[in-house]
């Protein structure tokens, strides 16, 4: 069993107007989603703004109710009779957010910013303040000169790696990461993302790693999931994604991927146009707007989330599926030489 | 506590750095908030005249050389330093200086009282109507636009006098009107912070609502609410005097600035300085209120 089963996740939002304030549209930010993510590793999920990301990563720690499906925890069903209480869920999946300096109370000290949440799991103060203090040695600070400090007397890094502890203060089992490398220039990023990286192997913990940067998603990650318009359209191990996309939005993302070899130089925009509006998505495929082999099936009929590849490599195109009327798909007869 | 750091000559030297650079910059938030207000000469000076007016009311009794009710028919409208009378008498030849400091304790009782029940009321209505959102965001703050559709000096003496002179009455009145910006205020800072990421954290820790009010709401809209509340006080003692100038608060012989303004007005053209005397007085307190307020709102920016 995995330690996070998600299954069918969906968030519609209303979009309200008129003089009655009725719902005059939906934006599907997250629709039928389904994941696992095993214990002990790390899931990365990619896409562009706007794709559903950091939606998925709120209705994880249900910050949003979810309109459809539900989260398995431990294979326990969250805040549902016979499950896990969303208190406890709390308690073992904490998240870290992008924006380092909204995420702290700037009237807390930071002292009482890390030891809130065990206070609120009933440690006693003493018992939450000593743990505050040890945690914050974890993260590379050093308890004596910061845990009487106020955000705004810190540094973006400084700030994160307290975010990080305040997580980690609850003693969780997963942590989610949304975007929280992102807004930190590049040198405070890695010396961050090796902090995690440590804390992920001495504490034995499974992240879920949100993120638009590529590279920094390979780094991290055992698993990768690539999300468009708020769906998944490729998942699978971190190696096969990135040596062989067999989703032809995921080729386009990973070729605009910034390289250090001069030899590997893209002079082409890898895409064109920006994503379609989630709140009329086209049919069938949502990507066959701007992909390149669209065809008519494309638009037409929407493509299940099909095996691709060995190793639990998924992606949801035509292309992939055998006999979906593609002439690229497996074994089509008008097919260009697949 | 330079020993509680890693051991290594270089990490001692690092932390004696940093502690300096700590002990300068971190002293905690009301230091701070001192540190910078002890700088700031003007609002000093305001306060202490303030609390100079506080004290003379509060102690009057002892302050005051005669009797604020004491009439003397041969000693009407003496002018400014008439032997025994140094701030000179009162159309009923009571002694202006004692009117004076009694006056002080109901012209700040009246100024005061309203604005801080509105401070609880308007906080209270505010922080539900902004921490919950919707529906009940919608019914308080739209009643409380209600009362805004009237001009407030307007409706406080609607209310007085539909309720009858009197100083409870016309504490009542100011109250009512003094609601509505103050849940205004409450209820935009409480929707702004609630936004913000680190209520959603809080939120993620497993905190239930009330914590999150008491912990991370509060201590952010506390301090906007108040210093608008410092600044409303000198419109309240205005409002107050100017409802027993209009003999809806306070009645005759009882000394209130207000009052003592209204009954002097006759004798403006006998006796100008002393006809104005009260006014000064109400003009003085509530200058300083408005500029203590603006020290204190600059003060306590965090972000400063």
């Amino acid at each position: 069993m995995p330690l996070l089963r998600v299954e069918g996740l969906t968030k519609h939002f209303p979009v309200r107007g008129g003089a009655l304030h009725r719902r005059i549209a939906t934006v599907q930010a997250v629709d039928g989603i389904s994941f696992d993510v095993p214990r002990g590793e790390t899931l990365g999920i990619v896409g562009e703004s706007g794709c559903g990301k950091s939606t998925t990563a709120r209705l994880l720690m249900r910050l949003i109710e979810p309109d459809a499906g539900r989260v398995l925890f431990d294979g326990r069903a969250v805040a549902t009779a016979g499950g896990i209480s969303l208190r406890e869920m709390r308690r073992m999946m904490q998240m870290v957010f992008q924006d380092s300096y909204s995420s702290l109370n700037p009237h807390l000290p930071i002292e009482d910013t890390i030891a809130f949440g065990p206070t609120v799991h009933g440690v006693p103060r003493e018992m939450a303040k000593r743990r505050a203090r040890d945690i914050l040695a974890k993260v590379g600070l050093d308890p004596n000169l910061f845990i009487r400090r106020y955000a705004h007397e810190l540094s973006g890094g400084q700030r994160q790696r307290v975010n990080v502890a305040r997580a980690l203060a609850l003693e969780p089992e997963i942590v989610i990461l949304d975007e929280a490398v992102s807004a930190l220039d590049k040198s405070v990023e890695a010396q961050v993302l090796n902090l995690l990286l440590d804390l992920k192997r001495d504490l034995k913990l499974t992240y879920v790693f949100i993120s638009h940067d590529l590279n920094v998603v390979q780094y991290v990650s055992d698993r990768v999931l690539v999300m468009y318009l708020g769906k998944i359209v490729e998942t699978g191990p971190v190696e096969a994604i990135y040596r062989r996309p067999l989703h032809p939005y995921t080729q386009a993302l990973l070729s605009a991927m910034p390289s250090m070899d001069p030899r590997r130089r893209v002079s082409e925009p890898p895409l064109f146009g920006d994503p379609p509006n989630p709140i009329n998505p086209p049919p069938g495929c949502r990507f066959h707007t701007r992909c390149r082999f669209a065809e008519a099936v494309c638009g037409a009929s929407e493509p299940a989330l099909s095996a691709g590849a060995a190793g639990g490599h998924f992606a949801a195109c035509h292309m992939v599926i055998a006999g979906s009327g593609h002439s690229r798909a497996p074994g089509a007869v008008l097919g260009g030489g697949a | 506590m330079i020993d509680a750091t890693p051991s290594g000559t270089a990490a001692k030297i690092d932390a004696g750095i940093d502690l300096a650079q700590v002990a300068a910059r971190s002293r905690g938030y009301w230091r701070t908030v001192w540190l910078r207000l002890r700088r700031d000469k003007v609002t000093i000076f305001f306060g202490l005249l303030l609390a100079l007016v506080f004290l003379s009311a509060a102690f009057a009794p002892w302050l005051a050389p005669g009797d604020p009710y004491a009439t003397s028919m041969i000693r009407r409208l003496k002018p400014i330093g008439f032997p025994n009378h140094l701030l000179g008498t009162d159309e009923l030849g009571r002694d202006m200086l004692t009117r004076l400091l009694y006056g002080g304790r109901l012209s700040l009782f009246m100024g005061i009282t309203p604005v801080v029940s509105a401070l609880f009321l308007g906080g209270l209505l505010g922080l539900l109507a902004g921490f919950l959102g919707g529906r009940v965001n919608m019914l308080i703050m739209r009643t409380m636009d209600v009362f805004y559709a009237f001009p407030s000096v307007l409706l406080a003496i609607a209310i007085s006098g539909a309720l009858g002179a009197g100083v409870v009455n016309a504490i009542v009145s100011l109250t009512v009107i003094f609601v509505p910006p103050i849940a205004r205020i409450a209820e935009s800072v409480t929707t702004q912070v609630r936004n913000l990421d680190y209520v959603d954290a809080a939120r993620a820790s497993g905190a239930g609502s009330l914590t999150i009010i008491r912990v991370h709401i509060l201590s952010n809209v506390l301090g906007p609410v108040f210093i608008y509340a410092t600044g409303l006080i000198s419109v309240s003692i205005i409002l107050a005097s100017g409802l027993s100038f209009l003999g809806l608060g306070t009645e005759p012989p009882e000394p209130e600035w207000g009052l003592m303004l209204n009954t002097l007005r006759q004798s403006i053209y006998v006796n100008p300085y002393v006809a104005a005397l009260p006014g000064v007085m109400i003009f003085v307190t509530s200058l300083s209120f408005n500029l203590l307020s603006d020290g204190l709102r600059s003060a306590m920016d965090v972000r400063l």
